[in-house]
């Protein structure tokens, strides 16, 4: 049974990880229809961002509280700003070409960041600080949920509740579903739609910042390349979810970071991405909207 | 020369982008030694940089807007509406003393150069085939296939696991490649039937991975990560060549298999096939209603696809002598990706030229080989942005009314 | 023969009759364009009188630091014997080339050195992707020498009897690694791990063979792990659970440090093991604290050898910096393969062959000769602890 619950939790914050990543790829499907391939590298510029900035203030000799803050806040502001800066370069041009035309533009945009900041930086594996002390009332379960699993979790929790009242109760959420179901009619009542979706680019890219930040500090490493694989698993969980759907990436989330561990756990660590993907495509085979989404009618 | 307007427009973008690249270009940091490098260069680079290309952004915006609205393609044209390669070969003196001439100049390429400057060729003609095969099923078919080098590495491993278990050869090994990745083709097509656009890349690309790490992990059957080696090469009637003459005769292999895919897709695309492809990808509920199979146009598509990358899969085996899962992931999905949108998707002219570009070009380069992936994922986006009908765009089949005067002067 | 002669004979008509038929600006430019072609034909090389010695490895890329020290050792060492006058009278010529430990760029780099008119050669550095490129070296009779490849098989087969190298096969670290956490740690359950690379996995299936075949311990688990991976507590609660006392690890650094810093995260008291790809100050830089007491084999530290210390002074003189991982088996190696070609007086394989297995050299590594399968006869290696933040050899 212990075991059990260590691979639960286990799941739960390899979900949680994911669930930050995919809430930008969901909210961008949603709201334009495109697939940004170059997400995952967002996540992986905040993780660097951070990581610089970090390193930085440790050697300026700032308190421990103020370096994660600090670091967080630049990773959010410099991501958010590259999200941004994509849309208006990559996808706005393309926003009345076909659906094909955008995907590629995008997978270029995704090669290109991650060449960016190979380039840039350098391509070693760059050890990241513990941002996160190990609190001591974590110990007696330090097995089971260490402090950053923890951090983790109440920051992916919090996130999902504040962005559930954003889209709720505030204007600009109310302006977003309206962009999401129909964009002319938007135009139409008033709302820029230019404003709104730069604004969704810039909220889902702040996410994955914070992700990038709490990863990176979890494992202890950055590279060029992190972005790369968990932008395909975090998609892989937004489409699961049903992409468009909020909550439907975090469940998509959850239950892939769950198949994973309890993958690894039970079965063999060796298949634990042909576990994944096969989840992928079996439940786009039978449900190809995802678990939480709304099937898609055409009209003719 | 520029308006204030735009002089003004264009600092404050180079601003921007400064802010922008800041911690990634001008800081590095090193966390053990606790130093921190300033490259201040880098930033009046980006600074200078950003300036002038808001500038050439802005001038290609202006011009794609004003193009979107005579006629939306950037060629020059003339009356038919084709641009001036697909003139010279329509007209069949052009297209003699140019086909006469690249089929020379391809026969005695190997003897005029090295043998290394022949195997670079060798592997750029294996993508052109790579690049047709792709077209077929997002060029022609309009299906997105991200998974594309999964059928690349079933034709592979095929070959090289009959080799050896079974030491069958290279000439049987080559058509059982290509029909066994034909069969997975229809294996992947049938589950995606019924999906559209993203999910259906979203599904291929997860197929393609899955092919991939079975491959890495299924260590008995696929020998795993270690990879398969000492595959021989194509013979010659039983003939023992040495490296430089087998890689000669790979290169002829070749050439041939490229003016075969080429005169084979050719006639596909007027065929009756073909155009339920263009048809399919124009409209999918229009061209059901027209009485369409849509499920065997569809299937026929990705399994004729992935005929061809299985044979040049067992072509690449061949070449190499070696293969391991770490040859076919994503990336060279994305690279093929880029060959047919670079070239123009549905054009075959278009992708041959951006296969030769886009594998050539950096092996000339090779002191720029670093900003290779680079140069990938700017031209694919700056592509798609400013010139997504690709280089050479593809024609479509056009029929002209002449002008002609009836007998009773009325014109038609 | 005479087929392609005529379909060559009735082509040329063919184009000279369409040429003919063109109108002058066509001529010209179809005439530009087949000159462009001619004239973009290399100059043909004239013979060299040099040792043209070719050095590949991955100079980029996260690899890198496992390749560009061998690059630095064949440079100082190529400068040194230049100034004294060559081999023979030869000056050595060094082909570098960049593989990434990539097996497909390795044979394309193959051909090119083969083209370039390449020697003898220093290197692969991975065992994957030298494994690749051997037939192509193989079949033009040139020597290989490696100062990293350790897969058993590369010598072991008998299928590449060009290949040598100045390091022990996995088979003796995995041996070596298995005796010591059996004889010394006195361990009975021990975790195998790898992270799914040709390398890895060799390693991991050498120690699972080892330990199965000792009968004093049990594998209790045998898996991969896929690099790059998010999240690893997955395989560390597994290891948990199997009860595990040691980890034994096949792989890189980057793996290995992520490993270890999530078994001490989820308190984890097993020990950790690993092979000469983890013996890299990166590995301590990059896990910190955490790589405390981890355990790795890498080859014997030969650092009080006074010719070793020469190496790394010559080292320190031009590039300001310690050597990095195999400086000194790249060095070794050069050296033993240049007193080869001296004492052959040409570079023929089978003379050099026969040269190495003869002769005993001195080098940084120790005094060492070659079996007739390819090993280094008088290099080992040796268990390495991180205390202090530091590799520390145990005897």
């Amino acid at each position: 049974m212990d075991y059990f619950i260590e691979l639960l939790f286990s799941g739960l914050s390899r979900g949680a990880i994911y669930a930050l990543i995919a809430l930008g790829y969901t909210m961008v499907y949603g709201i334009i229809g495109l697939i940004n391939f170059a997400h995952g590298e967002i996540y992986m510029i905040g993780a660097f961002t951070s990581f610089i900035i970090a390193t930085i203030l440790t050697i300026l000799g700032f308190p421990g509280l103020a370096i994660i803050l600090l670091a967080g806040l630049a990773a959010v502001i410099w991501s958010a700003s590259y999200g941004y800066t994509i849309e208006k370069v990559a996808y706005k041009p393309l926003r009345h070409a076909p659906r094909l035309s955008a995907l590629i533009s995008a997978i270029g945009m995704s090669m290109f960041l991650q060449n960016y900041v190979l380039l840039a930086q350098t391509s070693d594996f760059l050890p990241f600080p513990q941002l996160i002390p190990d609190f001591d009332f974590m110990e007696p379960i330090a097995h089971i949920v260490g402090s950053s699993d923890m951090v983790i979790l109440v920051t992916t929790t919090v996130v999902m509740i504040c962005l559930t009242i954003l889209i709720k109760y505030t204007k600009i959420g109310k302006a977003m579903r309206a962009t999401s179901q129909d964009r002319t009619m938007a135009m139409l009542v008033g709302i820029n739609v230019n404003r709104i979706i730069s604004i969704t680019f810039i909220i889902g890219s702040s996410l994955a910042a914070i992700g990038g930040m709490l990863v990176a500090s979890h494992i202890g490493q950055i590279n060029f390349y992190i972005g790369f694989i968990a932008g395909i698993k975090a998609f892989t969980a937004a489409v699961l979810g049903g992409i468009g759907s909020i909550p439907g990436a975090v469940l998509g989330s959850v239950v892939l970071g769950l198949t994973e561990s309890f993958a690894t756990g039970y079965v063999s660590s060796d298949y634990e991405d042909v576990f994944a993907f096969s989840l992928l495509v079996l439940i786009l085979i039978f449900k190809p909207s995802g678990l939480l989404g709304k099937a898609d009618t055409q009209k003719v | 020369m520029f308006t204030f307007e735009e002089l003004k427009r264009s600092f404050l973008v180079s601003i921007w982008f400064v802010f922008l690249t800041f911690p990634i270009m001008v800081i590095r940091v090193d966390s053990i030694e606790k130093t921190v490098q300033w490259r201040w260069m880098n930033m009046v680079y980006v600074a200078i940089g950003s300036f002038i290309l808001s500038f050439v952004f802005r001038y290609m915006m202006q011009r794609k807007e004003m193009k979107s609205e005579d006629n939306g393609d950037g060629d020059k044209k003339d009356k038919t509406g084709r641009s001036f390669i697909h003139r010279w070969l329509a007209d069949p003196k052009y297209r003699n003393a140019i086909l006469g001439s690249l089929l020379a100049a391809a026969i005695i390429f190997p003897h005029v150069f090295s043998t290394y400057q022949t195997s670079i060729m060798t592997t750029a003609l294996m993508y052109v085939v790579l690049g047709l095969g792709l077209n077929i099923v997002v060029g022609l078919a309009g299906l997105l296939d991200l998974g594309y080098v999964a059928f690349y590495a079933v034709g592979a491993y095929t070959y090289a696991l009959l080799y050896h278990f079974f030491g069958v050869g290279f000439w049987v090994a080559l058509p059982i490649g290509g029909l066994l990745a034909a069969l997975f083709g229809i294996l992947l097509g049938i589950p995606v039937l019924r999906l559209r656009g993203d999910y259906l890349a979203i599904v291929t690309l997860g197929f393609g991975e899955i092919i991939r790490l079975v491959m890495e992990n299924w260590g008995a059957f696929s020998q795993g990560p270690s990879g398969v080696s000492n595959i021989p090469r194509p013979s010659f009637f039983g003939i023992d060549m040495s490296l430089d003459t087998a890689l000669v005769y790979t290169y002829y292999l070749m050439i041939l298999l490229v003016i075969f895919t080429i005169f084979f897709v050719n006639r596909l695309q007027d065929s009756r096939l073909g155009r339920a492809w263009i048809a399919l990808r124009e409209d999918e509920i229009a061209c059901q209603a027209m009485g369409i199979d849509k499920m065997k146009t569809k299937l026929v598509a990705f399994s004729l696809g992935a005929f061809w990358a299985g044979i040049v899969g067992v072509i690449f085996a061949a070449k190499t002598t070696f293969i391991s899962p770490r040859s076919f992931t994503f990336i060279e999905s994305a690279i093929i990706l880029s060959i047919v949108v670079l070239g123009g998707m549905g054009s075959i002219i278009g992708v041959i030229f951006g296969a030769l570009i886009l594998i050539l070009l950096p092996e000339y380069l090779r002191a720029l080989s670093e900003y290779r992936m680079l140069a990938f994922g700017a031209i694919l986006v700056c592509m798609m942005v400013f010139r997504p009908q690709g280089i050479i765009g593809s024609i479509r089949r056009t029929y002209t009314y002449q002008n002609r005067k009836k007998a009773d002067g009325e014109v038609s | 023969m005479l087929v392609i002669f005529l379909v060559w004979k009735k082509l040329i008509k063919l184009i000279t009759e369409e040429f003919m038929k063109l109108n002058l600006s066509k001529k010209l430019i179809a005439a530009a364009a087949g000159l462009m072609l001619v004239a973009a034909a290399p100059v043909a090389g004239f013979a060299q009188d040099t040792i043209k010695l070719g050095v590949v490895g991955p100079h980029s890329g996260d690899l890198a630091s496992y390749g560009l020290p061998s690059v630095n050792a064949a440079k100082i060492l190529a400068e040194q014997i230049n100034a004294a006058g060559g081999i023979n009278g030869k000056k050595i010529e060094l082909l570098v080339e960049d593989t990434v430990c990539d097996a497909k760029t390795a044979t394309d780099v193959a051909t090119k050195l083969i083209s370039d008119g390449a020697q003898i050669v220093l290197g692969g550095i991975c065992s994957g992707s030298t494994k690749a490129a051997l037939p192509i070296y193989k079949d033009s009779g040139i020597l290989v020498m490696s100062p990293s490849a350790t897969n058993p098989a590369l010598t072991q087969s008998g299928d590449y009897d060009n290949f040598f190298r100045t390091i022990a096969p996995d088979d003796a670290q995995a041996q070596l690694d298995v005796d010591f956490a059996l004889d010394k740690l006195g361990y009975t359950k021990i975790a195998v791990v790898h992270d799914k690379g040709d390398y890895g996995k060799g390693f991991a299936e050498f120690a699972k063979k080892f330990l199965e075949e000792s009968g004093k311990a049990e594998v209790v688990l045998f898996e991969g792990v896929t690099p790059g991976a998010v999240d690893y507590s997955a395989i560390v609660q597994k290891i948990k659970k199997s009860g595990a006392e040691a980890v034994m690890f096949g792989g890189y650094h980057p793996e290995a440090s992520k490993i270890v810093t999530m078994m001490k995260k989820k308190r984890l008291k097993a020990d950790f093991i690993s092979d000469d790809g983890v013996k890299d100050n990166t590995f301590i830089k990059v896990a910190g604290k955490f790589a405390e007491s981890a355990y790795a084999s890498g080859p014997t530290d030969t650092s009080s050898n006074p010719l070793n210390k020469a190496a790394v002074a010559a080292h320190k003189a031009e590039y300001n910096a310690d050597p990095g991982a195999f400086y000194e088996n790249a060095y070794s190696a050069v050296l033993a393969m240049a007193n080869a070609v001296k004492v052959a007086g040409s570079t023929d394989l089978d003379a050099l062959k026969k040269a190495l297995q003869s002769e005993k050299v001195d080098t940084p590594v120790g005094t060492i000769s070659f079996d007739e399968r390819g090993d280094a006869i008088g290099v080992g290696f040796s268990v390495y602890q991180v205390q202090d933040g530091v590799f520390v050899e145990l005897k």
